[in-house]
Order: structure tokens, then sequence, then C-alpha cells
């Protein structure tokens, strides 16, 4: 029984016995993972006249839909990410670096944000912003108009703040991890040279939350770059994105080789964006055991 | 333009290249006029009142949450003092921002800016301050220069060692030219050795800049003897001794003082009979013992014999010396010195001398001797300056 108790060595890992407890998870991903994938892939190349060719792709990739599809997902994903840095990285100083009452506890209530449905936002926005939302109504009250005089949030700009709404803690996160490790007296002795606020930020607090920022700007682009439920809840005129063309392709039009060429798409940009936040990560990560 | 070196076993030296007048253009005082600090009904500070004159270095010492490093981020702005006015020359710094205080401070933890080199660490604040880029170029190798690490401007704070990074510290607040320093237990982080380079260092620098204002915060007696001109000890929030170092040792004005500054015995006495001028004889038990009445004490008042373990000899003084006779309880060989407890009629005594080559053992009779101009009187109960 003792050597239970012992970390495995690299030997024990490479043990013939212990090989086999790879099959279980590689058949799990393979079933679950792997093989969907490949059909998904396979129905792009393939097609209906299952004929191996890149035709769906070259059709797909050059027509209007999917163009605007592409140009909507990366400017949605592109604003909302950037909303969520600046919103994050001024909440983020505000509750770190200026003490007041409850800084704590808005740091947890923002941190919930990140358990609730990503359309949950979406729906509360309709009751605040929408045609016949709380702020509509007061207006045309006040202003005795007949039609409601904010007509965003059917807009790409509703969309763009609800994502900012919901993934804003996603940058918060960890920005607050890191502003927890900058030492609170290099601060005290920045002022103490002369350096005011604005200056501080700038240059002691901007700096050590560059890896912070980064990363959690790389997931923040990661996850609206996928966004569905938003997008299909708040049902925005003109404003389709890829995953909700893929949806549109496959449920209501039954294309599924359209669907699945522009499903392909939207993996390769995913994957692309992960491999450049683990990139982030482990740069980040290196840079901060350096600084130790 | 003065150059010096001291001997150091590790590091690079602080140097002075530069006339002090360029560094420290024009010497300011702090005052403390009745700062209070407190935390809702927690009081951090007690109306403390204190004045560091112009170039001087003032050590405040005292136990863990006895207000000394409160007293010097009130200074510094960190601190909103609940009452009193904090005067940094001739400037009611009280209300001001930390930035508009003109002051240099160097933390424990030296607080280096991480991601700059060293020489932009130590243009921060000039460049936080508006200076032109010619002013700039001049004052980095000269700060760097003080204190011996023109060599490292290139570094990256992780690449220094504690000593080094401590020096770029003290360069960064020089480099402003502050009106004071202020120093918040500088060496605490270093080990032994480094640190006692460093505060033979510091004490070189403030030889080579008479004209820095200094305030020390520490707990180490050692760090405050050595560099203070005078030393205030601080408990519960309040200034409890002020003073000139060696006055300060010689003649504490309470137990407290004399027991936090360095080794003290503290004897029970009764019935202070005055005798030649500055003197007084006390009952020890059954013992009369002669010491110095520093405190001017009242005849016939209760005090306590304050003797330093130093100051007390096997062998024999002069004539009208103090006598005392205890069982050892306890020899401990120290390296470079003996340390002998003594049981003296129901009170510990502390005895240290050169090494013994025949020590005495624990248990038998030993007598101790002391000059009357070695023991001070001090009175029972703290007195709060």
């Amino acid at each position: 029984m003792a050597d239970i108790a012992v970390a495995p060595s690299a030997r024990a890992a490479h043990s013939p016995q212990r090989r086999y407890w790879i099959a279980p998870p590689l058949l799990v991903l393979v079933v679950l993972f792997f093989y969907p994938l490949a059909l998904i892939l396979r129905e792009a190349l393939v097609g209906e006249d299952h004929v191996l060719s890149l035709a769906h792709f070259a059709s797909v990739l050059r027509s209007n839909q999917f163009l605007s599809g592409l140009y909507h997902t990366i400017t949605i994903a592109l604003s909302a990410s950037t909303g969520c840095l600046v919103l994050g990285f001024i909440f983020s100083v505000i509750i770190a670096f200026i003490p007041f009452p409850g800084a704590k506890l808005i740091a947890r209530v923002i941190d919930t944000f990140i358990a609730l449905p990503t359309f949950l936002v979406a729906l509360a926005f309709t009751f605040i912003y929408g045609s016949a939302g709380l702020l509509n109504q007061s207006l045309m009250h006040l202003m005795h108009l007949e039609l409601p005089p904010l007509n965003f949030l059917y807009s790409q700009w509703g969309v763009i703040l609800s994502e900012i709404t919901v993934y804003t803690p996603f940058v918060m996160r960890p920005l607050l991890a890191s502003f927890s490790l900058i030492d609170p007296s290099q601060i005290e002795v920045a002022s103490s040279l002369g350096a005011r606020p604005w200056r501080i930020v700038r240059r002691i607090i901007l700096p050590a939350a560059l890896p912070a920022l980064i990363a959690g700007g790389s997931l923040c682009l990661l996850l609206t770059v996928n966004e569905f439920g938003i997008v299909l809840f708040i049902g925005a005129k003109d404003v389709i994105t890829l995953p909700l063309l893929v949806y549109d392709k496959a449920i209501q039009e039954f294309d599924y080789t359209t669907a699945c060429v522009i499903a392909v798409v939207n993996i390769a940009l995913s994957l692309g964006l992960y491999a450049f936040y683990r990139m982030v990560i482990a740069y980040c990560g290196g840079r901060r055991a350096g600084m130790g | 333009m003065a150059t010096n070196s001291t001997t150091m076993s590790q590091g690079p030296q602080m140097r002075v290249s530069a006339p002090a007048s360029r560094i420290v253009p024009g010497a300011s005082g702090i005052g403390f006029e009745n700062v209070s600090v407190a935390y809702g009904d927690q009081v951090i500070l007690d109306a403390l009142t204190l004045t560091v004159k112009p170039g001087e270095i003032v050590a405040l010492i005292g136990p863990s949450g006895s207000g000394k490093t409160t007293a010097l981020r009130a200074v510094a702005g960190f601190v909103q003092p609940t009452a009193g006015r904090i005067i940094i020359g001739d400037r009611d710094v009280t209300r001001l921002p930390p930035y508009k205080r003109n002051i240099g401070m160097v933390v424990q933890n030296y607080a280096l800016f991480p991601h700059m080199r060293v020489e932009d660490n130590v243009a921060f604040g000039l460049r936080a301050r508006g200076a032109s880029a010619e002013v700039i170029r001049e004052r980095i190798p000269e700060c760097l220069r003080l204190v011996g690490m023109t060599a490292y401007g290139k570094r990256y704070p992780r690449e220094l060692s504690g000593g080094q990074q401590q020096r770029v510290a003290i360069a960064r607040a020089l480099a402003i030219r502050p009106q004071v320093l202020l120093l918040d237990e500088p060496l605490s982080a270093l080990d032994a050795q480094i640190r006692r380079s460093m505060l033979d260092e510091l004490a070189k620098l403030h030889r080579d800049l008479p004209s820095l204002t200094v305030l020390y915060v520490t707990h180490d007696q050692t760090e405050a003897l050595t560099l203070a001109d005078h030393i205030g000890i601080m408990r519960d929030g309040k200034l409890v001794a002020f003073g000139n170092a060696q006055s300060l040792y010689r003649h504490p004005p309470n137990r407290f003082a004399a027991e936090f500054l360095g080794r003290a015995n503290i004897l029970p006495a009764r019935s202070l009979q005055s005798a030649e001028p500055g003197f007084a004889c006390v009952r020890f038990g059954d013992t009369v013992l002669r010491g110095r009445n520093h405190h001017a004490l009242p005849d016939g008042s209760d005090s306590l014999v304050c003797i330093r373990p130093h100051d007390l000899r096997l062998q024999p003084g002069g004539a009208g010396g103090n006598t005392l006779t205890g069982i050892v309880r306890a020899v401990q060989w120290q390296g470079d010195l003996h340390s002998v407890a003594l049981e003296v009629q129901e009170q510990t005594l502390r005895l240290t001398c050169n090494p013994l080559s025949d020590p005495p053992a624990p248990g038998t009779e030993l007598v101790v001797h002391f000059d009357p101009a070695d023991v001070t009187l001090v009175p029972e109960h703290v007195a709060h300056g």
C-alpha cells in the first residue's frame, strides 16, 4: 500500500499497466468531441453530393451572407471586448485601490454575473431599454412622444452593450487578482515621489495589470466570437453573426452543408483565439515568475 | 568634491562625489503638533508632539502597534490625523496630498517598480515632477553614484540583491531632493550581515549629507542607537520617552524606556535619600545602593534602580561602589561575551562580561560590583512625554 501514498514518478507513469488508463478518457473524447467534429468537417467537405470538394467552402466563403456574418461577428467581438477591458479596468481600479465600505461585496456581486446565463441580461435590458421598457415609457410620458425615442437595443449596439455587461466580470476577475499582487507601498512611494493618481495608474498599475488585461481581453474575445444567446434573444435586425448563421442554416433552412462550412470557419476562429489566449497566459505566467 | 568610501564585506559602497548641497538643497525640520490618529474609537496615535530639527536624524522606536509607523505615515500623507498639525519646513502639510509634500520615502520591502530599470526607478519622481530631460540625465548618475550603484543602472530590480535594491530605493528617494527623508524600517528585510553594513552606510550617508533631515522608524534599538541624534520611544500610541540617544540610554526616564532601549536590570527600591549633588541612596531589600538621581526624584519616594548588564563587574571598583551578592542561576557563553544570571533578593540580575576562562557554576554565590555613576534611579510609573 505504501506505493499508493508516494507521488507517482515518471517511471511509474510509464509502466505498462498504467498506460491503459488513457483509454477511458480518450474514448469519451472521441465519441463526444472528435467524432462529431469530424462529421461536421466531412459534411463541409463532401456535402450532399458525397464528393470531396472545396467548392462548398468557396461558394459559402464568397457569399454576402457569410461575409456579413463574419464582419458582424468580428466587429461585435472586438467592440464588446474593448468595452469590457475599459469598463473592467476602471471598475477594478476603483474596487482595488479606492477604499470604500462594501468594496469586497461589490466585487463578489459582479463576480456572480459569471454564473448567470448570458441571455438573462438581454432579457433584463428589454425591460429597461426595450420599446416598451422602463426608459422609453418614461421618456415618452415626459416628452409627450408617440414613439419610443430610444431603439438602440435592437441594433448591433444592443448586442454590444449586453455582451459588455455579461463579459466585463471575465476581465475583472484576473485584473483584481493581479491588482492584489501589487505591493501597496509601491503606490505610496510613487505618490510620495510626486506622482498624481493618473500617473500612478498609467506608470505603475497599468504595466502590472497588462498581462491580466491581455488574458482577460483574449478570453472575452473568445467568448464574444461564439456568443449565441444574446444575439438570438435581442434579435437585432440585420445583425447576423456566425453562430446565428449556423443556427439559421441548420435549423431553419435545413442546409446542413452550408451550416457545417460556417461552423468549420467558426471553429477555426475560436481555436486560433484560444491558442492566442493560451500563449498570453503562458507568456504572462513566465513573466510573473521572472518578476518574483 | 568629497570622495569617501567605507570598508564593506559585500556589495558596492555608497560614495559621495557630489556636493551635499546639490543633493539636499535646503534643510527642513519636521514638526508634530498634538497629532492624533484614530480609527473609530481606536486611538493609534495620541497627541504626539515632537520636533525633528533640520539636518537631524530622529529615530522612533517601539514595539508593534506602538504608533511609530502611523506617525511616519502621517508625515508622508498616507494617514490623515484626526487632530493636530504636521509641519515640514515652514509649511503646514496636514491637509496636503502626499504628492505635494516633497518627501523622500524608503520602505521595508524597497517598493521598487519591478517593470522599470534601476535608472527609470531613480528618475520616476523627477519625471512625475516634470523635470527636464537634462536635469534627469544629470541627476540619475549623481544619485546612483551616491549609493554606489552606478554600474547597475540598466538592471531590473529582480536582478539585484536585497541590499542593492535598498540602495536604489534610497537613490530614488534622494533624486527628487526631498525636504525630509522618511525611512520606514528600511533594514528589516535584510539579513544580519548586510543589515550591519547598510547601517554603517546610512550613517556615512548622513555624514556626507549633513543637511538631510531623517525620520527613521524601527523596532531595532541598535539601528536607533547607531544612527539617531535623538530617539523617541513609543508605546500604545504615546511618546513615552524622547531625548538625545546617549542620554536616553544612560538615563532612561522610565522603566519602559530602560528595558526597550538596550538590556537593563530593573530592581525595585524604597526610601530614596539624597546624597551628594546628583546622587541618591535607596534601599534594595536590606542593601543600600547609590545611584544617579538624574530625574530629581523626591526624598522618601520609591523608585527603580536601573543598571545595564555590562556595567556590572566581578572585580571590586573604587571606594564607594555598590555591591550585591547573589546565587548564580544560569551561565551562557555567547561567543564574544559571557552572560550570567544571578538571583539577588528574589530578583534576577543579568551580567555580561568578556568571556570568562573559569565561569562560575550555577548554584554558587557570586559578588557583583557596580559604580554609582552607572546606576540611574527612575520613577516607578511611566511618564508620558
